[in-house]
């Protein structure tokens, strides 16, 4: 649970307040316990909601606009700049160095706000489109484009280092 | 989204999610998969975004064989339960 509120929340002092916020939570709705899912999901839906409660009521922090991070065209449909480059090395084996688990995780962190927690609720979390849209209070379509925009600018941040590491 | 005409990279970008959610209609797969059979530089973007995803998840997973020391047995969980409802 305080893995998941740490994921969320990024600050440890706020992820053990939203942990303690839950498990209240839990326990004062208990009898709403329905038993047709497992306690563990239940648990980890009310810490995802104290986590998303937490991080609305404080102040935003600075952040890149995700426009920067986005791919751009040209007129005729094709991509600016230069055309995109294979990144060559498995996951599995990016996965085993330390410095690109953290590139991945500060990465993550650098996203805007309403962008990042649509890809931790997705793609971290595992949570359907409908559930992170209803968590998110946002509609299914908006949901899925702000995680297909998350996902892009992640891409672009990823891409030079992980095009680098393909050279080294 | 335009069918019938040759797909652009920004259509294929910008719809990238569905095709990889396997959420597109079949006439515009066939459509997607025209474009990338020619565009290696879509095909790269494809590719890296597949990893994007990928890498997200890995980093957070605990790491194989760790003991899952915040899992919490639902068994003891259930057993708080009942008797919490028999109190």
């Amino acid at each position: 649970m305080l893995a998941v509120a740490r994921r969320l929340v990024r600050d440890e002092e706020d992820a053990r307040d939203a942990v303690q916020e839950a498990l209240l939570a839990a326990f004062r709705s208990l009898d709403r316990f329905e038993g047709s899912s497992r306690i563990s999901t239940w648990l980890h839906r009310i810490v995802v909601n104290a986590c998303l409660m937490r991080l609305r009521s404080r102040q935003r922090r600075p952040e890149e606009a995700i426009e920067d991070l986005l791919p751009r065209f040209q007129e005729n449909g094709h991509q600016v700049d230069h055309p995109s480059r294979e990144w060559v090395e498995p996951v599995d084996a990016l996965l085993q160095r330390r410095e690109i688990c953290d590139l991945v995780r500060k990465s993550i962190d650098r996203l805007p706000e309403t962008y990042r927690t649509a890809l931790i609720l997705r793609d971290i979390e595992e949570l359907s489109t409908e559930e992170a849209a209803r968590l998110l209070e946002v509609s299914e379509n908006a949901l899925k484009i702000r995680l297909h925009r998350a996902r892009q600018a992640l891409r672009t941040l990823l891409d030079p280092h992980l095009k680098e590491w393909a050279a080294a | 989204m335009r069918t019938g005409e040759e797909v652009t990279c920004k259509e294929v970008l910008d719809f990238l999610w569905a095709y990889v959610a396997g959420e597109l209609p079949a006439v515009t797969v066939e459509e997607f998969e025209r474009h990338l059979a020619v565009c290696p530089s879509c095909v790269n973007y494809l590719e890296s975004y597949k990893r994007t995803i990928e890498l997200s998840r890995g980093v957070f997973e605990p790491e194989s064989g760790a003991p899952e020391v915040e899992e919490m047995p639902e068994d003891l969980l259930r057993a708080v339960l009942t008797a919490r409802r028999g109190e």
